[in-house]
Protein backbone atom coordinates (compact mmCIF):
# COMPACT_ATOMS: atom_id res chain seq x y z
CA UNK A 1 0.00 0.00 0.00
CA UNK A 2 1.23 3.33 -0.84
CA UNK A 3 2.35 5.49 2.48
CA UNK A 4 -0.36 8.12 3.43
CA UNK A 5 0.79 11.84 2.74
CA UNK A 6 -1.45 12.98 5.78
CA UNK A 7 -1.89 10.39 8.61
CA UNK A 8 -3.50 11.39 11.98
CA UNK A 9 -3.79 8.60 14.92
CA UNK A 10 -5.67 9.10 17.67
CA UNK A 11 -6.51 12.72 18.02
CA UNK A 12 -7.80 13.30 21.22
CA UNK A 13 -8.81 17.08 22.10
CA UNK A 14 -10.93 18.43 24.58
CA UNK A 15 -12.61 21.45 25.93
CA UNK A 16 -13.27 20.67 29.45
CA UNK A 17 -15.78 18.45 29.54
CA UNK A 18 -16.58 18.67 25.47
CA UNK A 19 -14.79 16.30 23.50
CA UNK A 20 -14.40 18.29 20.49
CA UNK A 21 -11.78 15.76 19.23
CA UNK A 22 -12.61 12.05 19.97
CA UNK A 23 -9.42 9.80 19.14
CA UNK A 24 -9.84 10.69 15.63
CA UNK A 25 -7.53 8.88 13.35
CA UNK A 26 -8.02 9.43 9.50
CA UNK A 27 -5.73 9.20 6.46
CA UNK A 28 -4.74 11.06 3.38
CA UNK A 29 -3.03 9.22 0.68
CA UNK A 30 -1.85 10.31 -2.77
CA UNK A 31 -4.05 11.54 -5.48
CA UNK A 32 -7.60 11.46 -3.82
CA UNK A 33 -9.81 13.97 -2.32
CA UNK A 34 -10.88 12.53 1.23
CA UNK A 35 -14.00 14.59 2.44
CA UNK A 36 -14.87 15.36 5.94
CA UNK A 37 -18.33 15.92 6.86
CA UNK A 38 -20.59 16.26 9.54
CA UNK A 39 -23.18 18.04 11.05
CA UNK A 40 -22.73 21.56 12.72
CA UNK A 41 -20.39 21.18 16.14
CA UNK A 42 -19.22 17.85 14.99
CA UNK A 43 -15.35 19.35 15.48
CA UNK A 44 -14.60 19.63 11.57
CA UNK A 45 -13.23 22.78 12.24
CA UNK A 46 -11.25 22.08 15.79
CA UNK A 47 -9.72 19.06 13.58
CA UNK A 48 -8.23 21.43 11.05
CA UNK A 49 -6.86 23.44 13.54
CA UNK A 50 -5.02 21.41 14.85
CA UNK A 51 -3.73 19.87 11.77
CA UNK A 52 -2.46 22.85 10.73
CA UNK A 53 -1.14 23.90 13.78
CA UNK A 54 -2.96 26.54 14.97
CA UNK A 55 -4.76 24.64 18.07
CA UNK A 56 -2.29 21.73 20.42
CA UNK A 57 -4.22 18.35 20.44
CA UNK A 58 -4.03 16.94 23.90
CA UNK A 59 -2.73 13.65 22.66
CA UNK A 60 -2.35 11.85 19.32
CA UNK A 61 0.20 11.92 16.61
CA UNK A 62 -0.14 13.67 13.36
CA UNK A 63 2.45 12.78 10.50
CA UNK A 64 2.79 14.31 6.92
CA UNK A 65 5.45 13.86 4.49
CA UNK A 66 6.85 11.10 6.31
CA UNK A 67 7.05 13.28 9.68
CA UNK A 68 5.97 13.79 12.95
CA UNK A 69 4.69 17.47 12.66
CA UNK A 70 2.92 17.90 16.00
CA UNK A 71 6.01 20.00 17.34
CA UNK A 72 5.86 22.81 14.61
CA UNK A 73 4.26 25.97 14.65
CA UNK A 74 1.78 27.02 11.80
CA UNK A 75 4.25 28.72 9.79
CA UNK A 76 6.41 25.93 9.86
CA UNK A 77 3.76 22.96 8.55
CA UNK A 78 2.98 25.41 5.55
CA UNK A 79 6.65 24.91 5.02
CA UNK A 80 6.91 21.39 5.10
CA UNK A 81 4.22 21.60 2.29
CA UNK A 82 0.66 22.30 4.17
CA UNK A 83 -1.85 24.31 2.08
CA UNK A 84 -4.85 25.50 3.45
CA UNK A 85 -7.65 27.47 2.54
CA UNK A 86 -10.09 29.29 5.18
CA UNK A 87 -13.84 28.58 6.03
CA UNK A 88 -14.07 32.43 5.79
CA UNK A 89 -11.81 33.85 3.52
CA UNK A 90 -8.24 34.85 4.41
CA UNK A 91 -6.41 37.71 2.60
CA UNK A 92 -4.46 40.45 2.97
CA UNK A 93 -7.34 42.65 2.18
CA UNK A 94 -5.52 45.99 0.83
CA UNK A 95 -2.64 44.04 -1.63
CA UNK A 96 -4.01 43.17 -5.04
CA UNK A 97 -4.79 39.67 -6.01
CA UNK A 98 -1.72 39.62 -7.51
CA UNK A 99 0.57 40.54 -4.38
CA UNK A 100 -1.12 37.92 -2.69
CA UNK A 101 0.06 35.03 -4.54
CA UNK A 102 3.50 36.81 -4.96
CA UNK A 103 3.40 36.60 -0.95
CA UNK A 104 2.98 33.12 -1.34
CA UNK A 105 5.14 32.63 -4.06
CA UNK A 106 7.70 34.41 -2.13
CA UNK A 107 7.56 32.29 0.80
CA UNK A 108 7.70 29.28 -1.19
CA UNK A 109 11.55 30.40 -2.32
CA UNK A 110 12.42 30.65 1.08
CA UNK A 111 13.61 34.86 1.36
CA UNK A 112 11.30 37.02 2.81
CA UNK A 113 14.47 39.02 4.12
CA UNK A 114 15.17 40.93 0.99
CA UNK A 115 15.56 44.93 1.63
CA UNK A 116 16.26 46.54 -1.27
CA UNK A 117 14.70 44.77 -4.24
CA UNK A 118 11.48 45.80 -5.32
CA UNK A 119 9.33 42.94 -5.55
CA UNK A 120 6.83 44.40 -8.97
CA UNK A 121 9.86 44.78 -10.97
CA UNK A 122 10.76 41.04 -9.64
CA UNK A 123 10.01 38.62 -12.57
CA UNK A 124 10.71 35.02 -10.46
CA UNK A 125 7.63 36.35 -7.72
CA UNK A 126 5.73 38.52 -10.86
CA UNK A 127 5.43 35.69 -13.29
CA UNK A 128 5.25 32.78 -11.40
CA UNK A 129 2.07 34.50 -9.42
CA UNK A 130 0.56 35.91 -12.61
CA UNK A 131 0.72 32.10 -14.12
CA UNK A 132 -1.11 30.78 -11.63
CA UNK A 133 -3.76 33.62 -11.69
CA UNK A 134 -4.18 32.41 -15.03
CA UNK A 135 -5.00 28.63 -14.32
CA UNK A 136 -7.71 29.75 -11.50
CA UNK A 137 -9.50 32.14 -14.01
CA UNK A 138 -8.28 35.60 -12.27
CA UNK A 139 -5.45 37.15 -14.77
CA UNK A 140 -7.91 40.03 -15.30
CA UNK A 141 -8.96 40.39 -11.66
CA UNK A 142 -4.67 40.70 -10.85
CA UNK A 143 -4.35 44.38 -10.03
CA UNK A 144 -7.70 44.38 -7.93
CA UNK A 145 -7.29 44.44 -4.10
CA UNK A 146 -8.22 41.06 -2.73
CA UNK A 147 -11.05 43.32 -0.72
CA UNK A 148 -12.63 44.32 -3.70
CA UNK A 149 -12.65 40.54 -5.11
CA UNK A 150 -16.31 38.80 -5.18
CA UNK A 151 -16.69 36.26 -2.90
CA UNK A 152 -16.67 33.80 -5.10
CA UNK A 153 -13.00 35.16 -6.76
CA UNK A 154 -11.52 35.61 -3.00
CA UNK A 155 -12.12 31.94 -2.89
CA UNK A 156 -10.77 31.19 -5.96
CA UNK A 157 -7.83 33.39 -4.60
CA UNK A 158 -7.19 31.54 -1.72
CA UNK A 159 -6.67 28.24 -3.82
CA UNK A 160 -4.53 30.27 -6.12
CA UNK A 161 -2.39 30.85 -3.13
CA UNK A 162 -1.94 27.28 -1.97
CA UNK A 163 -1.27 26.44 -5.47
CA UNK A 164 1.76 28.65 -5.67
CA UNK A 165 3.10 27.44 -1.89
CA UNK A 166 3.72 24.01 -4.35
CA UNK A 167 1.16 21.92 -1.73
CA UNK A 168 1.96 18.43 -1.04
CA UNK A 169 -1.40 18.35 0.26
CA UNK A 170 -4.66 20.58 0.40
CA UNK A 171 -6.62 21.05 3.61
CA UNK A 172 -9.90 23.22 1.68
CA UNK A 173 -12.15 24.39 4.62
CA UNK A 174 -15.47 24.64 3.15
CA UNK A 175 -14.59 26.07 -0.18
CA UNK A 176 -18.03 26.17 -1.96
CA UNK A 177 -19.71 27.99 1.19
CA UNK A 178 -21.39 31.14 -0.38
CA UNK A 179 -20.94 30.05 -3.51
CA UNK A 180 -23.49 29.93 -5.92
CA UNK A 181 -24.42 27.15 -7.95
CA UNK A 182 -22.73 28.19 -10.97
CA UNK A 183 -19.50 28.98 -9.25
CA UNK A 184 -19.81 25.61 -7.47
CA UNK A 185 -19.98 24.03 -10.20
CA UNK A 186 -16.66 25.76 -11.67
CA UNK A 187 -14.57 25.35 -8.60
CA UNK A 188 -15.53 20.85 -8.66
CA UNK A 189 -14.24 21.00 -12.12
CA UNK A 190 -11.11 22.66 -10.84
CA UNK A 191 -11.12 20.78 -7.82
CA UNK A 192 -11.56 17.79 -9.69
CA UNK A 193 -8.36 18.33 -11.65
CA UNK A 194 -6.27 19.80 -8.56
CA UNK A 195 -6.11 16.04 -6.61
CA UNK A 196 -3.76 14.85 -9.62
CA UNK A 197 -1.55 17.56 -8.12
CA UNK A 198 -1.90 16.77 -4.80
CA UNK A 199 -4.37 15.09 -2.45
CA UNK A 200 -7.22 17.19 -1.17
CA UNK A 201 -8.61 16.69 2.41
CA UNK A 202 -11.85 18.47 1.16
CA UNK A 203 -14.28 20.12 4.64
CA UNK A 204 -17.49 20.55 3.16
CA UNK A 205 -21.31 20.88 3.68
CA UNK A 206 -22.58 20.83 0.02
CA UNK A 207 -23.05 17.23 -0.58
CA UNK A 208 -23.84 17.47 -4.22
CA UNK A 209 -20.24 18.44 -4.67
CA UNK A 210 -19.11 15.75 -1.86
CA UNK A 211 -20.49 13.06 -3.63
CA UNK A 212 -19.35 14.30 -6.93
CA UNK A 213 -15.53 14.63 -6.11
CA UNK A 214 -14.65 12.50 -2.86
CA UNK A 215 -12.80 9.12 -3.33
CA UNK A 216 -13.47 8.26 0.14
CA UNK A 217 -15.61 10.04 2.68
CA UNK A 218 -15.07 10.22 6.73
CA UNK A 219 -18.13 11.28 8.71
CA UNK A 220 -17.39 13.16 11.81
CA UNK A 221 -20.33 13.38 14.57
CA UNK A 222 -19.75 14.86 18.31
CA UNK A 223 -16.26 14.58 17.24
CA UNK A 224 -15.79 11.04 16.80
CA UNK A 225 -15.34 9.36 13.44
CA UNK A 226 -18.43 7.43 12.78
CA UNK A 227 -17.56 5.68 9.56
CA UNK A 228 -15.30 5.84 6.52
CA UNK A 229 -15.52 4.59 3.31
CA UNK A 230 -16.39 5.31 -0.49
CA UNK A 231 -19.28 7.22 -1.57
CA UNK A 232 -21.36 4.04 -2.14
CA UNK A 233 -20.60 2.72 1.29
CA UNK A 234 -21.24 6.30 3.23
CA UNK A 235 -24.47 6.10 1.31
CA UNK A 236 -26.06 2.91 2.20
CA UNK A 237 -24.55 3.06 6.01
CA UNK A 238 -27.38 2.99 8.20
CA UNK A 239 -25.72 4.99 10.90
CA UNK A 240 -24.64 7.59 8.72
CA UNK A 241 -27.99 7.87 6.95
CA UNK A 242 -29.77 8.54 11.04
CA UNK A 243 -26.61 10.75 12.49
CA UNK A 244 -26.51 12.97 9.18
CA UNK A 245 -27.74 11.86 5.81
CA UNK A 246 -31.10 12.20 6.39
CA UNK A 247 -32.86 12.07 3.45
CA UNK A 248 -30.37 13.88 1.44
CA UNK A 249 -29.06 9.85 0.26
CA UNK B 1 5.13 59.09 -14.99
CA UNK B 2 4.12 61.54 -12.26
CA UNK B 3 1.54 59.93 -9.96
CA UNK B 4 -0.55 62.64 -7.80
CA UNK B 5 0.98 61.17 -4.78
CA UNK B 6 4.33 61.89 -6.18
CA UNK B 7 4.08 65.46 -7.38
CA UNK B 8 2.75 65.91 -3.25
CA UNK B 9 5.90 64.44 -2.00
CA UNK B 10 8.30 66.65 -4.18
CA UNK B 11 5.96 69.83 -3.91
CA UNK B 12 6.68 69.08 0.29
CA UNK B 13 10.36 67.66 -0.14
CA UNK B 14 11.13 71.05 -2.59
CA UNK B 15 9.35 73.44 0.19
CA UNK B 16 11.46 72.04 3.07
CA UNK B 17 14.82 72.86 0.74
CA UNK B 18 13.43 76.31 0.11
CA UNK B 19 12.04 77.72 2.75
CA UNK B 20 15.25 77.39 4.85
CA UNK B 21 17.57 78.86 1.78
CA UNK B 22 15.06 81.47 1.31
CA UNK B 23 15.25 82.40 4.96
CA UNK B 24 18.57 82.34 5.07
CA UNK B 25 19.46 84.76 2.30
CA UNK B 26 16.95 86.92 4.10
CA UNK B 27 19.27 87.08 7.58
CA UNK B 28 16.26 84.63 9.51
CA UNK B 29 18.81 81.96 11.10
CA UNK B 30 15.41 81.13 13.73
CA UNK B 31 13.53 79.98 10.57
CA UNK B 32 16.15 77.96 9.32
CA UNK B 33 16.14 76.00 12.52
CA UNK B 34 12.59 75.88 12.44
CA UNK B 35 12.85 73.62 9.17
CA UNK B 36 15.73 72.10 10.83
CA UNK B 37 13.45 70.53 13.67
CA UNK B 38 10.77 69.75 10.94
CA UNK B 39 13.71 67.56 9.24
CA UNK B 40 14.27 65.81 12.15
CA UNK B 41 11.24 64.96 13.84
CA UNK B 42 9.91 63.95 10.32
CA UNK B 43 13.12 61.21 10.47
CA UNK B 44 12.00 60.45 14.02
CA UNK B 45 8.29 59.43 13.20
CA UNK B 46 9.81 57.94 9.53
CA UNK B 47 11.33 55.29 11.94
CA UNK B 48 8.31 55.11 13.62
CA UNK B 49 6.20 54.91 10.80
CA UNK B 50 7.80 51.63 9.42
CA UNK B 51 6.67 50.03 12.49
CA UNK B 52 3.33 51.65 13.05
CA UNK B 53 2.55 52.30 9.29
CA UNK B 54 4.00 49.15 7.38
CA UNK B 55 3.76 47.06 10.58
CA UNK B 56 1.06 48.22 12.54
CA UNK B 57 2.81 47.93 15.37
CA UNK B 58 1.11 50.71 18.04
CA UNK B 59 5.06 51.44 19.70
CA UNK B 60 4.36 53.78 22.19
CA UNK B 61 8.06 53.71 23.43
CA UNK B 62 9.36 54.91 20.71
CA UNK B 63 10.99 57.70 22.87
CA UNK B 64 13.39 55.22 24.25
CA UNK B 65 15.52 55.12 20.68
CA UNK B 66 15.08 58.65 20.25
CA UNK B 67 16.66 59.75 23.60
CA UNK B 68 19.42 56.62 23.25
CA UNK B 69 20.29 58.48 20.06
CA UNK B 70 20.45 62.06 21.77
CA UNK B 71 22.32 60.65 25.06
CA UNK B 72 24.57 58.35 22.33
CA UNK B 73 25.75 62.46 20.65
CA UNK B 74 25.73 63.85 24.65
CA UNK B 75 27.78 60.90 25.89
CA UNK B 76 30.02 60.69 23.15
CA UNK B 77 31.00 64.68 22.78
CA UNK B 78 31.21 65.46 26.28
CA UNK B 79 33.57 62.62 27.03
CA UNK B 80 35.21 63.98 24.00
CA UNK B 81 35.57 67.78 25.05
CA UNK B 82 36.84 66.67 28.25
CA UNK B 83 39.48 64.03 27.21
CA UNK B 84 38.22 61.59 29.89
CA UNK B 85 38.04 58.38 28.24
CA UNK B 86 34.56 55.83 28.62
CA UNK B 87 34.26 52.41 29.13
CA UNK B 88 37.14 50.05 28.14
CA UNK B 89 39.49 53.44 27.43
CA UNK B 90 37.78 54.18 24.39
CA UNK B 91 37.75 58.25 23.64
CA UNK B 92 34.88 60.44 22.89
CA UNK B 93 34.19 61.49 19.52
CA UNK B 94 32.97 64.94 17.87
CA UNK B 95 32.26 63.44 14.60
CA UNK B 96 28.51 63.24 14.05
CA UNK B 97 29.20 60.01 11.15
CA UNK B 98 31.02 57.53 14.54
CA UNK B 99 27.86 59.49 16.65
CA UNK B 100 24.93 58.04 14.39
CA UNK B 101 27.11 54.44 13.97
CA UNK B 102 26.90 54.41 17.73
CA UNK B 103 23.50 55.40 17.89
CA UNK B 104 22.04 52.97 15.57
CA UNK B 105 23.68 49.94 17.01
CA UNK B 106 22.80 50.94 20.76
CA UNK B 107 19.12 51.78 20.03
CA UNK B 108 19.19 48.56 17.48
CA UNK B 109 20.64 46.45 20.36
CA UNK B 110 18.04 47.95 22.82
CA UNK B 111 14.83 47.47 20.46
CA UNK B 112 16.10 43.82 19.76
CA UNK B 113 16.06 43.11 23.52
CA UNK B 114 12.47 45.24 23.65
CA UNK B 115 11.24 44.07 20.67
CA UNK B 116 11.70 40.11 21.23
CA UNK B 117 9.79 40.53 24.90
CA UNK B 118 6.83 43.50 23.47
CA UNK B 119 6.40 41.58 20.22
CA UNK B 120 4.86 38.48 21.71
CA UNK B 121 1.96 40.22 22.76
CA UNK B 122 -0.45 42.35 20.41
CA UNK B 123 -3.00 45.20 20.51
CA UNK B 124 -3.35 47.03 24.17
CA UNK B 125 -0.71 45.06 25.60
CA UNK B 126 1.95 45.84 23.47
CA UNK B 127 1.46 49.81 23.68
CA UNK B 128 1.22 49.14 27.31
CA UNK B 129 4.54 47.07 27.29
CA UNK B 130 6.74 48.97 25.15
CA UNK B 131 5.42 52.13 27.03
CA UNK B 132 6.85 50.33 30.09
CA UNK B 133 9.97 50.05 28.51
CA UNK B 134 10.61 53.24 27.74
CA UNK B 135 9.11 54.43 31.28
CA UNK B 136 11.93 52.13 32.24
CA UNK B 137 14.68 53.68 29.82
CA UNK B 138 13.63 57.22 31.33
CA UNK B 139 13.79 56.73 34.81
CA UNK B 140 17.13 55.03 34.36
CA UNK B 141 18.45 58.07 32.80
CA UNK B 142 17.05 60.62 35.20
CA UNK B 143 18.89 58.24 38.07
CA UNK B 144 22.31 58.27 36.10
CA UNK B 145 24.23 61.09 37.60
CA UNK B 146 27.47 60.49 35.65
CA UNK B 147 25.44 62.08 32.44
CA UNK B 148 23.63 65.03 33.99
CA UNK B 149 20.52 62.66 35.45
CA UNK B 150 17.11 64.94 35.63
CA UNK B 151 19.33 67.84 34.62
CA UNK B 152 20.46 66.65 31.47
CA UNK B 153 23.49 66.93 29.71
CA UNK B 154 24.95 70.14 27.36
CA UNK B 155 26.48 69.87 24.30
CA UNK B 156 29.38 72.90 24.56
CA UNK B 157 29.69 72.95 20.75
CA UNK B 158 27.41 71.31 18.13
CA UNK B 159 29.27 67.99 16.97
CA UNK B 160 31.40 68.11 13.55
CA UNK B 161 30.35 66.75 10.30
CA UNK B 162 33.30 66.61 7.52
CA UNK B 163 33.32 69.40 5.34
CA UNK B 164 30.25 71.56 6.53
CA UNK B 165 30.24 73.95 9.45
CA UNK B 166 27.53 72.73 11.31
CA UNK B 167 27.57 75.68 13.78
CA UNK B 168 26.38 77.68 10.57
CA UNK B 169 22.43 76.96 10.53
CA UNK B 170 22.47 76.71 7.45
CA UNK B 171 24.69 73.79 7.26
CA UNK B 172 23.91 71.97 9.84
CA UNK B 173 20.24 71.99 7.97
CA UNK B 174 21.55 70.62 4.88
CA UNK B 175 22.97 67.98 6.92
CA UNK B 176 19.46 66.84 8.33
CA UNK B 177 17.90 67.55 5.28
CA UNK B 178 20.40 64.77 3.55
CA UNK B 179 19.83 62.55 6.08
CA UNK B 180 16.22 62.67 5.87
CA UNK B 181 15.81 62.27 2.20
CA UNK B 182 18.09 59.59 3.23
CA UNK B 183 15.77 57.99 5.09
CA UNK B 184 12.58 58.29 2.97
CA UNK B 185 14.73 56.90 0.30
CA UNK B 186 15.37 54.09 2.79
CA UNK B 187 11.95 53.43 3.40
CA UNK B 188 11.09 53.59 -0.18
CA UNK B 189 13.04 50.70 -0.80
CA UNK B 190 11.55 48.51 2.36
CA UNK B 191 8.28 48.85 1.61
CA UNK B 192 8.49 48.13 -2.00
CA UNK B 193 10.59 44.67 -0.79
CA UNK B 194 9.94 41.92 -0.08
CA UNK B 195 10.28 42.24 3.76
CA UNK B 196 8.48 45.14 3.57
CA UNK B 197 5.61 43.10 1.70
CA UNK B 198 5.77 40.54 4.30
CA UNK B 199 5.49 43.06 6.93
CA UNK B 200 2.69 45.00 5.52
CA UNK B 201 0.88 41.46 5.15
CA UNK B 202 1.50 40.79 8.53
CA UNK B 203 -0.30 43.97 9.61
CA UNK B 204 -3.30 43.41 7.41
CA UNK B 205 -3.60 39.33 8.23
CA UNK B 206 -1.14 38.02 10.41
CA UNK B 207 -2.39 33.91 9.87
CA UNK B 208 -2.54 34.32 6.11
CA UNK B 209 1.03 35.25 6.49
CA UNK B 210 1.95 32.29 9.00
CA UNK B 211 -0.58 29.95 6.76
CA UNK B 212 1.71 30.72 3.61
CA UNK B 213 4.41 29.72 5.84
CA UNK B 214 6.29 33.42 6.81
CA UNK B 215 7.14 34.01 10.56
CA UNK B 216 5.27 37.26 11.35
CA UNK B 217 7.51 37.64 14.80
CA UNK B 218 10.53 37.25 13.23
CA UNK B 219 9.27 39.89 10.23
CA UNK B 220 7.79 42.23 13.00
CA UNK B 221 11.15 41.86 15.36
CA UNK B 222 13.49 42.53 12.45
CA UNK B 223 11.31 45.74 11.37
CA UNK B 224 10.73 47.45 14.86
CA UNK B 225 14.73 47.10 15.22
CA UNK B 226 15.28 49.04 11.82
CA UNK B 227 12.47 51.47 13.12
CA UNK B 228 14.10 52.22 15.86
CA UNK B 229 17.38 52.60 14.63
CA UNK B 230 16.10 55.45 12.39
CA UNK B 231 14.39 57.06 15.06
CA UNK B 232 17.84 57.02 17.05
CA UNK B 233 19.46 58.75 14.56
CA UNK B 234 16.77 61.50 14.56
CA UNK B 235 17.29 61.47 18.16
CA UNK B 236 20.86 62.25 17.65
CA UNK B 237 20.43 65.34 15.41
CA UNK B 238 17.86 66.23 17.64
CA UNK B 239 20.73 66.63 20.61
CA UNK B 240 22.80 68.11 17.98
CA UNK B 241 20.12 70.60 17.37
CA UNK B 242 19.24 71.28 20.87
CA UNK B 243 22.90 71.49 21.90
CA UNK B 244 21.37 69.58 25.14
CA UNK B 245 20.23 66.47 25.57
CA UNK B 246 17.51 65.71 29.12
CA UNK B 247 14.78 62.43 30.02
CA UNK B 248 12.60 64.42 28.71
CA UNK B 249 13.66 62.93 24.92
CA UNK B 250 13.05 59.95 26.68
CA UNK B 251 9.19 60.61 28.32
CA UNK B 252 6.40 59.16 27.10
CA UNK B 253 5.20 62.65 25.54
CA UNK B 254 7.91 62.48 23.18
CA UNK B 255 6.36 58.71 22.21
CA UNK B 256 2.94 60.19 22.10
CA UNK B 257 4.25 63.37 20.12
CA UNK B 258 6.00 61.13 17.26
CA UNK B 259 2.38 58.93 16.89
CA UNK B 260 1.03 62.28 16.58
CA UNK B 261 3.30 63.44 13.92
CA UNK B 262 1.88 60.21 12.39
CA UNK B 263 -1.52 60.59 12.41
CA UNK B 264 -1.45 64.21 11.48
CA UNK B 265 0.33 63.38 8.35
CA UNK B 266 -1.17 59.68 6.78
CA UNK B 267 0.07 56.24 8.70
CA UNK B 268 2.26 54.71 6.27
CA UNK B 269 2.87 56.84 3.54
CA UNK B 270 6.41 57.57 2.39
CA UNK B 271 5.87 61.68 3.15
CA UNK B 272 3.24 61.40 6.06
CA UNK B 273 6.05 61.87 8.53
CA UNK B 274 7.02 65.09 7.03
CA UNK B 275 3.76 66.57 6.33
CA UNK B 276 3.32 65.75 9.95
CA UNK B 277 5.87 67.22 11.49
CA UNK B 278 5.86 70.76 9.10
CA UNK B 279 2.19 70.60 10.44
CA UNK B 280 3.44 70.10 14.01
CA UNK B 281 6.24 72.64 14.06
CA UNK B 282 3.94 75.27 12.48
CA UNK B 283 1.18 74.83 15.15
CA UNK B 284 2.98 74.84 17.39
CA UNK B 285 5.07 78.08 16.02
CA UNK B 286 1.80 79.90 14.92
CA UNK B 287 -0.54 79.20 17.92
CA UNK B 288 2.07 78.82 20.75
CA UNK B 289 2.80 82.60 19.80
CA UNK B 290 -0.86 83.38 20.36
CA UNK B 291 -1.73 81.35 23.39
CA UNK B 292 0.14 78.71 26.05
CA UNK B 293 -2.23 75.91 25.52
CA UNK B 294 -1.85 75.69 22.11
CA UNK B 295 -1.45 71.61 22.69
CA UNK B 296 -5.56 72.38 23.47
CA UNK B 297 -5.90 73.26 19.82
CA UNK B 298 -3.71 70.61 18.32
CA UNK B 299 -5.61 68.36 19.99
CA UNK B 300 -8.89 69.70 18.14
CA UNK B 301 -7.07 69.79 15.07
CA UNK B 302 -6.46 66.34 15.83
CA UNK B 303 -9.58 64.76 16.62
CA UNK B 304 -10.95 66.28 13.57
CA UNK B 305 -8.10 64.27 11.53
CA UNK B 306 -8.98 61.33 13.23
CA UNK B 307 -13.18 61.51 12.73
CA UNK B 308 -13.12 62.95 9.01
CA UNK B 309 -9.31 62.58 7.57
CA UNK B 310 -8.21 59.39 8.67
CA UNK B 311 -5.65 59.55 6.18
CA UNK B 312 -4.40 62.73 7.25
CA UNK B 313 -2.89 65.33 5.27
CA UNK B 314 -1.44 63.30 2.67
CA UNK B 315 -4.86 61.23 2.52
CA UNK B 316 -6.44 64.97 1.64
CA UNK B 317 -3.99 66.07 -0.84
CA UNK B 318 -3.23 62.85 -2.36
CA UNK B 319 -5.77 60.48 -1.80
CA UNK B 320 -5.89 56.93 -0.49
CA UNK B 321 -3.00 55.02 -0.85
CA UNK B 322 -2.28 52.27 -3.37
CA UNK B 323 -0.67 49.19 -3.36
CA UNK B 324 1.01 47.65 -6.85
Amino acid sequence: MVEPVLQIDNLIKAFGVLKATDSVSIDLRPGEIHALIGPNGAGKSTLIHQICGTVRPDSGTIRFAGEDIGALNTAQRAQKGLGRTFQVSSLAPEFSALRNVMLAVQAKQGSSFGFFRPVMRDRSLVDPAMAILERVGLADRARLPAAELSHGERRQLEIAMALALQSKAFLLDEPMAGMGPEGSKKLTGFLDALRREAPILLVEHDMDAVFALADRISVLVYGKVIATGTVDEIRRNPTVRTAYLGDHA
Amino acid sequence: MLTRENTVNLVLALLLLVAPLAANAFGQPFYVTLATRIAILALAALGLNLALGLGGLVSFGHAAFFGIGGYAAGILSSHALSYEPMIFGLPGTVQMPVIWIVAVIASGLVALAIGAISLRTSGVYFIMITLAFAQMVYYFAISWPAYGGEDGLSIMVRNQFPGANTMKPLSFFLVCYLVLLAGIGLFALIRASRFGAALQAARQNETRVATVGIHPYRIRLTGFVISAMITALAGALYADLNRFVSPSMLSWHMSGELIVLIILGGTGRLFGPLAGAALYVAFEFALGGLTERWQFFLGLILLGVVLFARGGLLGLLAGKAKHG
